[in-house]
């Protein structure tokens, strides 16, 4: 019962559209259960994140870091590697795209900062993949464990960095120096005053964002290299046995995926923040890992789920800011419960599913 | 929108119906900081002193958790537009979000806590922590029969550098051969909410013969507490009260009344008695203090108690002056 059986605006549309109904009847039982009324709760969710110019620009916002932190867990999916440390790459990322706007920020525009920033950060990134992966490579050491690992580590670093080293002196908060206009990427609202995204901080790394998406996808299914991801990723021991390169395979696709993660820095430190500071990343590396699922590790997929994780995260936000008795707490029960439903159930409709679109025939000769 | 904000106005109506018709119509505001309203300290007890001033007055007013960064602008310009007025933005990481929006809201009031937004319509809220942390200082030293105390701090920051400074001066002041202990738990937020290696922590101080420790650490003190507990020894809580918590093992605690400043921030709004700038809260207002209650009488002897009393008293006049870790990023030692 694999997915190719199925036609593929079922695998890719319905099964996808079925797990999420899921998902917000079993949120709507939960508001129901605090007292609340879950079609009130939804048109608040909807309203607040595609219902008027500034939220939809907060959803793309978050949809832009989640495109990131996607791409890299799926590049590694490809592969059949579990990329979990988009987390800590996000963070060191962060170092590189600061490194940049700190040193250039006085002399140039921002359109020659930005390749340095991008440069940066996919370095750096990589760079913090890259440990995990020499070590899955040769020494077979998971990277399930060790990329995790290395997330603790990032923040450790980190940590030391902002506070002792790169620390604005005479502050209280671990960041540095805030950018000069040389280190902050324009606001789609000022470029494009008409859509009226208000103060929302959706900036041009979203373009970054999309970018990246079409070269994964040549890189991935346009390319010798792509093709040995994939071969490798279906069948390890054939792709070796057909004389492709383990070791190089996992750490050019890891360093590939950590690059991805770390470029999500550009959006939050580069477009939003215009500073680096401690814990930035707050969760959109983890998130990453549902929003590949859920795009079945397909670009386009993960455009789709990275809009999706950013309606719920501005949603949410407006939801437990206009209904009180919904905590923040709940608005992550109601993530977790689609994280749940896209991706560890993802298989609890699909045998139903596969019968219902089989035909008879196909049956009976598979019976027979 | 406008559905909000017939909610909002029915909402003030209602306030305006309890409270008398003479009181002015105000909406007050609290954003949190990440810890949340229920982090059993800072943001606590932010919560505390808005329901208290609930309580008191039936105002009704709104709050915030926020999840990540970008949501602390957000909140704000969300209240903001929703017509609240004042609101109050807990701790120094609000500060940059606090500055942007009440630019853009100048008739709006804003208080923000433990930070300096100098702004005409911000009220920053400083407490004069290293004052009260020398009058636990003073207390652990004179109850400590080894003449080594310790102190055990949260994230390393100037902040929590300020506590340790104080409670230092605190100990020299009552003991001059007196050995003081610091650790910082981390470097990371993870800092403020690590029980186990705050235990640990406070075990090695222990294990160096202090008999007495001060923690400055959230949610890590609770493994302090709990570890002087175990070892017999005694603990100084911070933020809020926790005498409680170890009845007996708690020394006492340095309280850092935020709730008196979000209740005066809305007091003052309702009464029309707003101020900007400034506000230093510190021994002599009441910002700053230690805890006496039944969980910890026995502990703390007369002579132990007039030593504090004339030590508050000296402070208040100006006679002794507590050196500010953060005015100079230096302690004296």
């Amino acid at each position: 019962m694999s997915a190719g059986q199925l036609p593929r605006w079922v695998d890719l549309g319905l099964i996808p559209f079925l797990n999420l109904a899921a998902a917000f009847l079993v949120s709507g039982l939960v508001v129901v259960l605090i007292g609340e009324n879950p079609l009130e709760a939804v048109k608040i969710l909807v309203w607040g994140s595609l219902g008027y110019g500034e939220g939809i620009g907060f959803t793309l916002f978050y949809a832009t870091n989640f495109i990131f932190t996607g791409l890299a867990v799926a590049v590694a999916f490809q592969a059949g590697l579990f990329n979990i440390g988009g987390e800590g790459q996000a963070y060191v990322g962060g170092l590189g795209v600061a490194f940049a706007c700190l040193a250039l920020d006085h002399y140039v525009p921002w359109y020659v900062t930005l390749p340095f920033a991008i440069l940066g950060s996919a370095l750096m990134g990589a760079a913090w993949a890259f440990i995990p992966a020499w070590l899955q490579a040769t020494r077979g050491s998971h990277v399930v464990i060790t990329t995790i690992m290395f997330n603790f580590i990032a923040a450790s670093f980190m940590g030391y960095l902002l506070i002792n080293v790169m620390k604005k002196p005479g502050s209280m908060q671990s960041e540095t120096r805030t950018f000069e206009d040389g280190g902050r990427l324009p606001f789609l609202n000022d470029i494009f005053p008409s859509f009226g995204f208000g103060y929302a901080p959706v900036n041009l790394s979203f373009f970054v964002a999309l970018a990246a998406c079409v070269l994964v996808w040549l890189l991935i299914w346009r390319t010798k290299l792509g093709y040995e991801i994939r071969a490798f990723g279906q069948n390890a021991t054939a792709a070796v046995y057909a004389g492709m390169p383990p070791v190089r395979i996992i750490v050019v696709t890891m360093l590939i995926s950590g690059g991805l993660a770390g470029m999500m820095a550009i959006n939050e430190i580069m477009g939003s923040q215009h500073r680096l500071l401690s814990d930035f990343v707050t969760g959109y590396g983890f998130v990453g890992i549902a929003v590949a699922l859920m795009g079945r590790a397909h670009p386009v997929g993960i455009v789709f789920a990275a809009i999706l994780f950013g309606m719920l995260y501005q949603g949410g936000a407006e939801l437990s800011f206009e209904m009180p008795s919904i905590t923040r707490d709940m608005i992550i029960v109601i993530q977790a419960l689609v994280i749940l439903f896209a991706g560890a159930l993802e298989h609890m409709f699909r045998p139903t599913i596969v019968r219902l679109f089989t035909p008879s025939r196909a049956l009976e000769t598979k019976e027979a | 929108m406008k559905k909000f904000l017939t909610i909002g106005t029915a909402l003030a109506g209602l306030a305006i119906s309890v409270a008398g018709a003479q009181a002015a119509d105000i909406k007050p505001a609290v954003l949190y900081d990440l810890g949340g309203r229920n982090d059993e300290s800072f943001n606590q007890a932010a919560f505390t002193g808005a329901e208290q001033f609930k309580a008191d007055y039936g105002v009704e007013y709104r709050d915030f958790e926020i999840q990540n960064d970008s949501q602390r602008e957000q909140a704000l310009r969300n209240f903001a537009k929703r017509g609240m007025n004042p609101i109050v933005a807990i701790g120094f990481s609000q500060a940059n979000a606090v500055e942007k929006v009440a630019k853009e809201f100048p008739d709006t009031q804003f208080a923000i806590v433990d930070m300096v937004v100098d702004l005409p319509n911000v009220r920053s809220i400083l407490f004069k922590e290293h004052e009260g942390s020398y009058i636990v200082g003073l207390l652990a030293a004179m109850a400590s029969e080894t003449g080594k105390v310790g102190f055990v701090g949260g994230m390393d920051i100037p902040l929590i550098s300020k506590f340790a400074c104080g409670y230092k001066q605190g100990v020299l002041a009552a003991n001059p051969d007196a050995e003081v202990f610091e650790n910082m738990t981390g470097t990371t937020g993870a800092a403020w909410n690590d029980p186990v290696k705050g235990g640990e922590l406070a075990k090695s101080q222990f294990g160096r013969g202090a008999d007495v420790v001060y923690h400055a650490a959230g949610g890590t003190g609770i493994g302090v507490l709990g570890a002087a507990a175990e070892e017999g020894k005694l603990g100084i809580g911070v933020d809020s009260n926790q005498n409680g918590l170890h009845p007996g093992s708690v020394l006492t605690s340095m309280l850092k009344r935020v709730d008196i400043a979000v209740f005066q921030a809305f007091e003052d709004a309702k009464n029309d008695s707003w101020s900007s700038g400034f506000e230093v809260l510190g021994l002599k207002e009441g910002g700053v203090d230690w805890s006496l209650d039944d969980n910890n009488a026995e502990l703390v002897n007369d002579q132990m108690k007039a030593a504090v009393e004339e030590a508050t008293q000296k402070i208040i006049s100006g006679e002794i002056v507590v050196h500010d870790y953060m005015s100079d990023e230096s302690c004296p030692s």
